[in-house]
């Protein structure tokens, strides 16, 4: 019978059915970091349980980093302890950690793919909701909590429910300035923040066969904030050719066999879908968000919509956006001064989105009065922006340019909105109190439309400000 | 391990309304420094619940005629975003037991369950019927009875959803499955090592 990729993936890996009717599933791979670990290890201890595959479990350490620094002890002494928990419970349970002094730590979902540990076919599972990040590889990836990271750390496995499969198409060609971020905000415009609730998301067509693996991965990065859970795309000689060598990937010898079974596991070409949507990709602008939920987005040509507009409990919802933004319905949102230029995260921190930046901002300034940071997402992202010359670049233009880590894609360390702030930020939530001050504003897009805010001061349409 | 039967829950409600409520706003990210689960409480709700100065602000989780309530009831997509377990916990820790509402994200209901705290769906009209009971006479008792998915208060029953696999384990006591799936061990060994990349 033809399957899906999903339903060949949950096959190969399920262990067995437990009494509730939910499945038992072996999680392959499991990623670690220190907000959503240091419990789990505290239950193991407490019931005297190993890690059931230490040499399955890889950790880094990534959201209370501070980035400006990598002076220990941290100024912020519960940071300080969280990793030095993460240290200790690493070294303890026998688990492989990029830590900070290894050249190889950064946000957990650029340190999997960066290091070959992401691979197709394979249950990825990590207490991070944007773990369906590794499903550009074509992994079946997705968020757990912190009993289920217990679970996973004592067993390999965890309980739970098939999901559905919807392929979602894009089709066509993106017009130029049209990058990953727009396709995946208007995605979750379109479909909701809630429609992926239950289901995988298979992304296909022609978009996806011709963007490369961190394209993918911008858009795999998102589905949880359409409520899927686990998004991907089936494998192919790109997956293959990014792998080829990675320092966990198959060596030499194996790796022809292994690329052979990744690629049996892409969806089969008759296999059927509980849905499908089609998108054309020469329908979609550059796009932005005006409100609180990443689904309040629009076109970066469009206005923000009254509460008049809509229907229902919808009307509160863009009510409370509105007030929050400090927005009025029927305004153009292009226009809007920002405070605050934040590039960077495991939806945008990657070395394509520093190049395809630093081709526009050479030469450039950042607007007086606007604080832009740029925080490469792994440290060999890092190094990979200091030998092409890009962090210069930004350094030049006016970034602060940083250290690798989560920084003020969430508050948990010392980067953060101050008041009523606007960032234009190229993160992927955008939920009041998100970048660390209950009246910051955020408005996600992506990083060249970051870059163009930056430079002009307030929400462009980078097409314009760069002549694309 | 033997677990508690949770086949009712029955307290006072209060009423959170809003759809997507993010887990952010559940337990702000600051509140997730810590190495334990212990002190979670007192970050429920923090920046809707408080002030920059810690003053309490007009919030129904503030409103004295629902202190002492241990049932939630919200709308659509309650607990959407991050995975964090912190929110469930910060909610339970504060002496939740249940929450009702009309969709539920998908990790943080499971991350509910697991803590052996009901997540019940109802609609839009029963929960504003709810509600209406509750803003009448909020020291109206609901009774959630988990086992045949019924929500009474004030003389009236409403028929609601409790996903199957999470009321079974609800009702049976077996809502942590840990113990479950240590049982595997064998099978577990078996199925890592037909994968190439386990081996
Ligand atoms: S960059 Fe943001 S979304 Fe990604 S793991 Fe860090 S905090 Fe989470």
């Amino acid at each position: 019978m033809a399957k899906t990729l999903y339903q060949k993936v949950w096959d190969a890996h399920s262990v067995t059915k437990l009494a509730n009717g939910q499945t038992q599933l072996l999680i392959g791979t499991h990623l670690i970091h220190e907000v959503t670990s240091p419990q789990a290890f505290g239950m193991l201890r407490d019931m005297g349980l190993k890690v059931r595959y230490p040499q399955r479990t890889f950790a880094t350490v990534d959201h209370i980093v501070p980035t400006h620094t990598r002076v220990e002890p941290y100024e912020d002494p519960l940071a300080d302890a969280m990793i030095k928990e993460l240290r200790k419970n690493c070294k303890e349970f026998g688990i492989t950690f990029f830590d900070t002094h290894s050249g190889m730590q950064g946000i957990v979902h650029m340190v999997g793919p960066e290091q070959g540990i992401t691979q197709p076919g394979t249950t990825i599972a990590c207490g991070d909701s944007h773990t369906a990040t590794h499903g550009a590889f074509g992994a079946i990836a997705f968020g757990i909590g912190t009993s289920q990271v217990r679970d996973v750390l004592a067993t390999q496995t965890m309980a739970m429910s098939p999901m559905k499969v919807r392929r979602i198409n894009v089709n066509g060609k993106l017009k130029p300035g049209v990058y990953a971020k727009d396709v995946i905000l208007h995605i979750i415009k379109v479909l909701g923040v809630n429609g992926g609730l239950g289901y995988a998301y298979e992304y296909g067509g022609e978009v996806f066969d011709n963007f490369n693996m961190e394209e993918r991965m911008t858009v795999c990065n998102m589905s949880i904030e359409g409520g899927a859970r686990c998004g991907y795309v089936n494998p192919d000689q790109k997956t293959i050719d990014y792998l080829r060598g990675r320092p966990y990937a198959p060596k030499a010898a194996t790796f022809d066999e292994a690329a052979a079974r990744w690629l049996s596991f892409a969806s089969d070409a008759d296999a059927s879908y509980d849905d499908i949507v089609t998108i054309q990709g020469e329908d979609i602008e550059p796009s932005v968000t005006w409100g609180i939920t990443p689904g309040q987005g629009c076109f970066i040509g469009d206005s923000i919509p009254t509460p008049e507009s809509v229907e229902g409990g919808e009307r509160a919802n863009v009510e409370l956006a509105l007030k929050h933004m400090k927005f009025q319905g029927g305004e153009p949102i292009k226009g809007k001064a920002i405070d605050v230029a934040f590039f960077g995260s495991c939806t945008n921190g990657r070395i394509s989105d520093f190049r395809e930046a630093a081709k526009y901002l050479k030469g450039k300034k950042v607007k007086e009065g606007v604080r832009a940071i740029a925080v490469p997402g792994s440290q060999l992202v890092k190094a990979e922006c200091a030998k092409e010359g890009i962090d210069k670049i930004f350094s030049e233009a006016g970034f602060e340019w940083r250290e690798a880590g989560c920084s003020m894609c969430l508050a948990m360390n010392p980067d953060k909105l101050i008041d009523d702030e606007l960032c234009a930020s190229t993160s992927n939530r955008n939920f009041i109190g998100r970048q660390g001050s209950k009246t910051g504003r955020t408005v996600l897009m992506s990083p060249l439309m970051v870059a163009a805010a930056a430079v002009t001061g307030q929400i462009s349409d980078a097409r314009e400000v760069f002549n694309i | 391990m033997a677990l508690e039967k949770i086949t009712q829950v029955v307290g006072r409600g209060v009423y959170v309304p809003g759809d997507d409520i993010d887990t952010d706003r559940i337990i702000p990210a600051r509140y997730l420094k810590c190495v334990t689960f212990d002190d979670l409480a007192e970050g429920m709700f923090a920046d809707v619940r408080f002030d920059s100065k810690g003053h309490e602000m007009k919030h129904p989780l503030n409103d004295p005629r629902f202190k002492g309530a241990s049932i939630m009831i919200s709308n659509k997509n309650f607990g959407c975003g991050s995975s964090r377990e912190h929110a469930p916990q910060s909610i339970y820790r504060s002496g939740f037991r249940a929450i009702i509402a009309e969709s539920f994200a998908e990790i943080f209901f499971g991350n509910s369950i697991t803590l052996g705290m009901p997540c019940v769906e109802a609609s839009y009209e029963q929960i504003s019927a709810m509600t209406a009971i509750l803003e009448a006479a909020p020291e109206t008792e609901i009774t959630i009875d988990v086992t045949n998915k019924r929500v009474s208060l004030a003389g009236k029953t409403f028929e609601v959803n409790i996903k199957e696999t999470a009321r079974d384990a609800l009702v049976n006591g077996r809502w942590d499955p840990l113990g479950e799936l240590l049982e595997a061990d064998v099978k577990i060994s078996q199925v890592a090592s037909s994968l190439a990349y386990m081996a």
